[in-house]
């Protein structure tokens, strides 16, 4: 009974929004006409003023740039509810459920991969303003590299200090070059860094300063989440 | 492209997005595990998130990044694509992700604290 309500209610909201969405059409340029796009301007001041070559980042970094500290900021609360909503005693933690030991082949092979998953990750946040990722890419490939490690060993253990460390060192970046602005530009976030040439890696003023930080934001953010997760045991003990 | 086809592709993407949300609600509203109600609700994300990159396509358009290439062979910046929706679901999977990982926090909770992931047998939770 129940299920034949919710299908019927499913079906209702389905009908809805799939007609909506048919009636602006795929590929169709769905502006008003006359009006110029929204996206246009973005686009023409990603290339002039700000020479950055990837206009998500120039987007989700400088016009948005706000916004995306707010976005950092439900991240870092994320995490900070998951530490205190799993909180154990000291003496609880530390000793992880394991089904079966990893082999040989995936403990050579993981410490062989480790620092070549860290390079890509930071490879794809360096190079954010240039080609397609950005700092919340990288990061999660960073902490991918993590997972990994933590899988093959079971006492392989990462610091919550180093972790919160560089979490906070990177959230100040990311505040401290916003304040910066308000010396130089006059509002916060402003762009104060010389612009420099296009397609280069010094290029973008404070895009780039700012997506390193939330790289690392972001890998040490996922991190603590992961090895909070692995570290609960599975037994009902609390 | 044929135009015929791109008519079928219109109704294909927006469809399956619109029914990969709909899966992911049905599981919230109807599985009993605590488990499937928090993958639906992740599966509810990734349907939105296909329908609003969907809607920042357009016909011909390339991706929005200003490559050697494109700068050489087309002039316009109209021949992209939007790239508003993209940073708009960029936003949107993290918070997606904030939301999985407190809930799942808080079934780990509830399973310590019941012994069950099945909300028939947590009876403040039934609805």
């Amino acid at each position: 009974m129940k299920k034949v309500l919710v299908i019927l209610l499913l079906a209702v909201l389905g009908y809805y929004t799939a007609v909506t969405f048919f009636d602006i059409g795929f590929g169709q340029p769905h502006f008003v006409a006359g009006v110029k796009p929204v996206k246009d301007i973005y686009l023409a001041k990603t290339v002039k003023p700000l020479t950055v070559s990837n206009a998500v980042t120039s987007i989700v970094v400088n016009f948005r740039g706000f916004d995306t500290l707010g976005e950092v900021t439900v991240l870092f609360l994320a995490v900070t509810v998951l530490g205190s909503v799993l909180y154990k005693k000291r003496h609880a933690v530390g000793e992880r459920s394991v089904l079966f030991n990893a082999s040989s082949i995936v403990t050579a092979g993981s410490k062989l991969l480790f620092p070549a998953i860290i390079l890509l990750g930071a490879y794809v946040f360096i190079h954010g303003h240039l080609s397609p990722g950005g700092g919340f890419q990288g990061g999660v490939i960073i902490a991918t590299g993590f997972l990994l490690m933590l899988l093959a060993y079971e006492n392989y253990s990462v610091s919550h200090t180093a972790l919160s460390i560089v979490e906070s060192l990177a959230g100040i970046t990311f505040a401290g070059v916003g304040l910066l602005g308000f010396m130089h530009g006059g509002t916060f976030l402003q762009n104060f860094l010389p612009a420099g040439v296009l397609n280069n890696l010094f290029s973008g003023g404070i895009i780039p300063i700012i997506y390193i930080a939330v790289g690392f934001k972001v890998a040490a953010e996922l991190t603590g989440v992961i090895y909070t997760v692995l570290n609960e045991k599975g037994e009902s003990n609390g | 492209m044929d135009s015929t086809l791109f008519s079928y592709l219109d109704y294909a993407v927006y469809g399956t997005a619109v029914i990969v949300m709909l899966i992911g609600f049905y599981g919230a509203m109807v599985k009993k595990s605590l488990l499937k109600i928090v993958i639906g609700l992740s599966v509810i994300d990734s349907g939105l998130n296909l329908l609003i990159v969907a809607i920042g396509y357009y016909k011909g358009g390339t991706a929005p990044i200003f490559s050697q290439g494109f700068l050489e062979n087309f002039k316009s910046v109209s021949k992209m694509t939007d790239p508003v929706p993209q940073a708009l679901v960029l936003t949107a999977i993290v918070i997606g992700f904030g939301v999985t990982a407190v809930a799942l926090a808080l079934v780990i909770r509830l399973y310590r604290h019941h012994g069950t992931l099945n909300i028939d047998e947590i009876k403040n939770l039934k609805w």
